[in-house]
């Protein structure tokens, strides 16, 4: 080791940066792990976490910054390299091979053999072993990943992590998946981990478990160390709000209509006009329970909830990607062809998913391609496009939303973040749709160009369509909807006008789940 | 009832004016490849002409060099559309076979040329209607599909025929074949393949369908979620390649005076050579057919120099198989860039 520091921690990263394209992920953070201690890291979506525990998996490469493992300088420029010095990463997107046994799963890329050949006796023993000692030795080393419940396939994963010397396991969200009780044996594992003096990177947004497992926490916010290293159980709910939340960068958002004099008035004589969406005891089981919901025109709803309360799937019902288990759609009282997006966009919808890339964009395809793509028929006599006229009209609503840069026959995938989620939306203005359902609209996007997709979505209200917005960024959902809905692990557990909440409460809903005023 | 967002356009004419086009990024589609393409034809035709000058350089055998082109290259056309729409058509060969076989036996050639050329298209387009619902709606993997197809397809075709060459006998559509059918000294087989591309090009690029299938196989969620009913556009595709192998067919019982199960052997293969060649990516979502027909022309004409040299068709295979590797080098390479 490293006599001349005896102290030395496990791991340090100093001022670690990494851009890209039109985004600083990370600007200059700091982080510290002792030897068996749990370090929670805290943030809200976007902060920088992900990016932070990928270049500390040797993912990434970082821009500037160095780190240090057991005081000695190292590069992390492979997974391998990681994988080598002792750092174990369980994503929160699981990476098993899904028709592999788990005994081959756990071996992956490390097969016990001899000569070449696999001793899977061997291996199986192991990893039964390994099994046990995560608690679950329930778990058959030879049925396939893909039968076990998601609990199982991260027991799988971090069997794998700990089938190598680990010396330090990173866990993203790992309680995300996982019902009551199978966080309680997380937990045990947790503690059972740091005793054998491995230390453990603990990603959540519930403060109640970093409460119970958490040794330090450390806060980012918008790519920056907001608070280093601290203590995870006396620091007050409170503080660490205002430390995720109390942003230097203030978004400037559009003003409501009701504060202007001529649009009350619209928005009065709007008021008894009946809702162009309803949704009536919609569901999906296992995803989101049955939901009520009302979309007027000119108006935005907000829907606030964490990454995986349902939100994304909510959305994605309206819009007829997915089939409800019950309830129905109905969009001027007419309902709605379940399971249909054909018939959804014909009625009036347009959703812009929550992954751009590879939900939304031809990513091959130039802009004016993108934006056109649902409204051809608008072109066409008889299938035969006037390529003219699309040309014009999908000009028209770019320029409209300010694309930059203003060339129709750039491929899609050479524009930013909001530049591409501005072609998302002209597809839909295109398309004149009435309802406009939109997931994650600022994701990826930077903070210029944030500003710009806010008023961009007001105006379009302001025009008369009903919008549906989905966020995890409080702030955002606060500032630019009329009313929110605030959503819990499948359920809306509060419903008010934006300007009777505040961030604070809007965080404990969703995090706790218990109003704490 | 969206225009504020449109009018804000008129208030605020384009600030930078005309902001120059980035080429290299946005190169016309396909123009370069194209080009390189039809330099491998030209480097071709000057190794025929200086290795067999007063065979290569002739009217006949630049017909003949078309001709063998023709039958290939409508089968192409469609298999393009399939592959650029996200998917693969293992089954083509088997359906030229099957069409040939199904449309001159001795009850259908009672029907005259009318007969023949509704009984071929007509297993065509059935073939294609298969694959299609299956893929569709089954859903199944469009490679298992027709392979599956290709399988029974051409059980079907030794099935009917027994294994005999069906001779052709009804005169009209033997004198298709012959040089008095020529129009302008082009043999109408040529003529008809002209057509094929020609159309499919004018759909890729100047219809909704052509748009559609563009946007299916870049991106199939993606297009589900802009409202593209993507189900429908799949079936289209396999209904639209099955379509071009009854043509296929009909133009080799033309071509033949028969037909024959052992018809339309390994087209599959050849189809997707000339597609992948001529800058079609396999995964989908980009293609042309301008490159399709470049493909089967270039690779005619090599089987053809190879002939006229006396070189054995196992080295026509390798120098076949380099030609793919070069060219999805070449395309793997620009697309890293």
């Amino acid at each position: 080791m490293a006599p001349e520091v005896p102290q030395a921690p496990l791991l340090t990263m100093s001022r670690i940066t990494k851009t890209f394209p039109g985004v600083r992920a990370l600007d200059g953070v700091d982080m510290d792990v002792n030897a068996g201690e749990v370090h929670c890291l805290l943030g809200q979506n976007g902060a920088g976490k992900s990016t932070l525990i990928k270049v500390l998996a040797g993912a990434h490469q970082p821009d500037e910054g160095d780190i240090r493992w057991q005081g000695e300088p190292v590069r992390l420029t492979t997974p391998m390299a990681a994988m080598r010095l002792g750092i174990a990463t369980i994503y929160q997107e699981l990476d098993l091979v899904e028709h592999v046994s788990v005994t081959e799963n756990i071996f992956l890329g490390n097969e016990i053999s001899a000569r070449g050949f696999i001793r899977s006796r061997d291996a199986r023993s192991r990893a039964a072993a390994l099994l046990r000692r995560l608690g679950h030795p329930e778990i058959d080393p030879d049925i396939t990943v893909g039968a076990l419940p998601a609990a199982g396939q991260q027991i799988v994963s971090m069997a794998r992590a700990l089938s190598h010397d680990v010396r330090l396991i990173v866990m993203d969200e790992p309680s995300a998946a996982l019902d009551p009780d199978e966080v309680a044996n997380l937990f045990r594992i947790v503690a059972g981990l740091t005793e054998d003096g491995v230390a453990v990177v603990y990603i959540s947004h519930r403060l109640e478990e970093i409460r119970r497992v958490g040794d330090r926490v450390s806060v980012l916010k918008d790519g920056r160390v907001a608070a280093r290293g601290l203590p995870a159980r006396t620091t007050e709910t409170r503080e660490f709000v205002a430390l995720m939340t109390g942003r230097e960068v203030q978004y400037a958002f559009p003003e409501r209509p009701v504060t202007t004099e001529p649009l009350t008035d619209r928005v009065l004589r709007a008021a008894p006009r009946p809702p162009v969406l309803c949704a009536e005891g919609l569901a999906r089981e296992g995803e989101f329970a049955p939901l009520d919901l009302e979309l007027h025109p000119g108006q935005i709803t907000g829907l606030a909830g964490l990454v995986g309360s349902g939100r994304s799937e909510i959305l994605e019902t309206l819009a007829g990607a997915r089939r409800p288990t019950a309830g129905r759609v109905l969009v001027d009282g007419k309902p709605l062809r379940p399971g249909d997006v054909t018939a959804a966009v014909r009625a009036g919808i347009g959703l812009a998913p929550e992954e751009r890339k590879s939900q939304a964009l031809l990513m091959l395809e130039s802009v004016t391609r993108n934006v056109s793509v649902s409204a051809l028929p608008r072109f066409s006599t008889g299938g035969w496009l006037d390529r003219t006229r699309e040309r014009a009209e999908t000009r028209a609503r770019t320029r409209g939303l300010a694309l930059h840069p203003d060339d129709p026959d750039r491929p899609v995938r050479t524009l930013s973040g909001g530049n591409q989620q501005k072609v998302v939306l002209a597809r839909w203005l295109l398309r004149e749709c009435r309802v406009l359902l939109l997931d994650e609209p600022t994701r990826g996007v930077d903070v210029g160009a944030r500003a710009e997709l806010y008023t961009v979505i007001r105006r379009l209200a302001d025009s008369g369509v009903a919008v549906l917005l989905v966020s995890s960024e409080v702030p955002e959902v606060l500032g630019l909807a009329d009313r929110v809905l605030v959503l819990r692990e499948g359920r809306v557990v509060h419903t008010a006008p934006a300007r009777e909440l505040d961030e604070h409460r809007v965080l404990d809903l969703v995090m706790e789940g218990s109003p704490s005023c | 009832m969206l225009s504020p967002t449109g009018a804000e356009a008129v208030k605020e004419p384009a600030k930078e004016p005309a902001s120059p086009p980035r080429r290299g990024i946005s190169a016309p589609r396909g123009g370069l490849r194209h080009l390189s393409l039809a330099g491998v034809l030209v480097a071709l035709v000057i190794v025929g002409a200086f290795t067999k000058p007063e065979q290569f350089l002739t009217g006949d055998n630049l017909q003949l060099i078309l001709t063998q082109s023709s039958v290939i290259g409508v089968v192409t056309v469609g298999v393009t559309f399939v592959i650029i729409g996200g998917g693969i058509d293992l089954s083509v060969g088997a359906i030229v076979a099957l069409a040939s076989v199904w449309a001159t036996t001795v009850a259908t050639q009672e029907f005259g040329l009318g007969g023949v050329l509704l009984c071929a298209l007509s297993v065509g387009l059935g073939c294609g209607l298969v694959n299609g619902v299956l893929i569709a709606y089954g859903p199944m993997v469009p490679f298992i599909a027709t392979l599956a197809m290709l399988a029974s397809a051409r059980g079907l075709a030794l099935l009917i025929s027994d294994g005999k060459t069906q001779v052709v006998t009804v005169q009209s559509v033997l004198d298709l074949g012959v040089s008095d059918s020529y129009v302008l000294g082009v043999p109408p087989l040529v003529l008809v393949f002209a057509a094929v591309a020609v159309l499919g090009w004018l759909v890729l690029g100047r219809t909704t369908f052509g748009r559609r299938t563009v946007a299916v196989g870049g991106n199939a969620e993606a297009s589900r979620l802009a409202g593209i009913a993507v189900r429908r556009q799949r079936l289209l595709l396999y209904l639209l390649s099955g379509l071009c192998c009854g043509i296929a067919a009909f133009m080799l019982i033309v071509l033949t005076g028969s037909g024959q199960n052992t018809n339309g052997n390994l087209y599959e293969l050849d189809a997707i050579a000339a597609a992948i060649i001529g800058g079609t990516l396999l995964s989908g979502g980009r293609g042309t057919i301008t490159g399709s027909v470049l493909g089967v022309l270039v690779f005619t004409t090599i089987t053809n120099l190879f002939a006229l040299n006396n070189l054995q068709t196992d080295v026509q295979q390798i120098a076949k198989g380099a030609i793919i590797v070069a060219a999805v080098l070449v395309q793997k390479g620009r697309k890293t860039q």
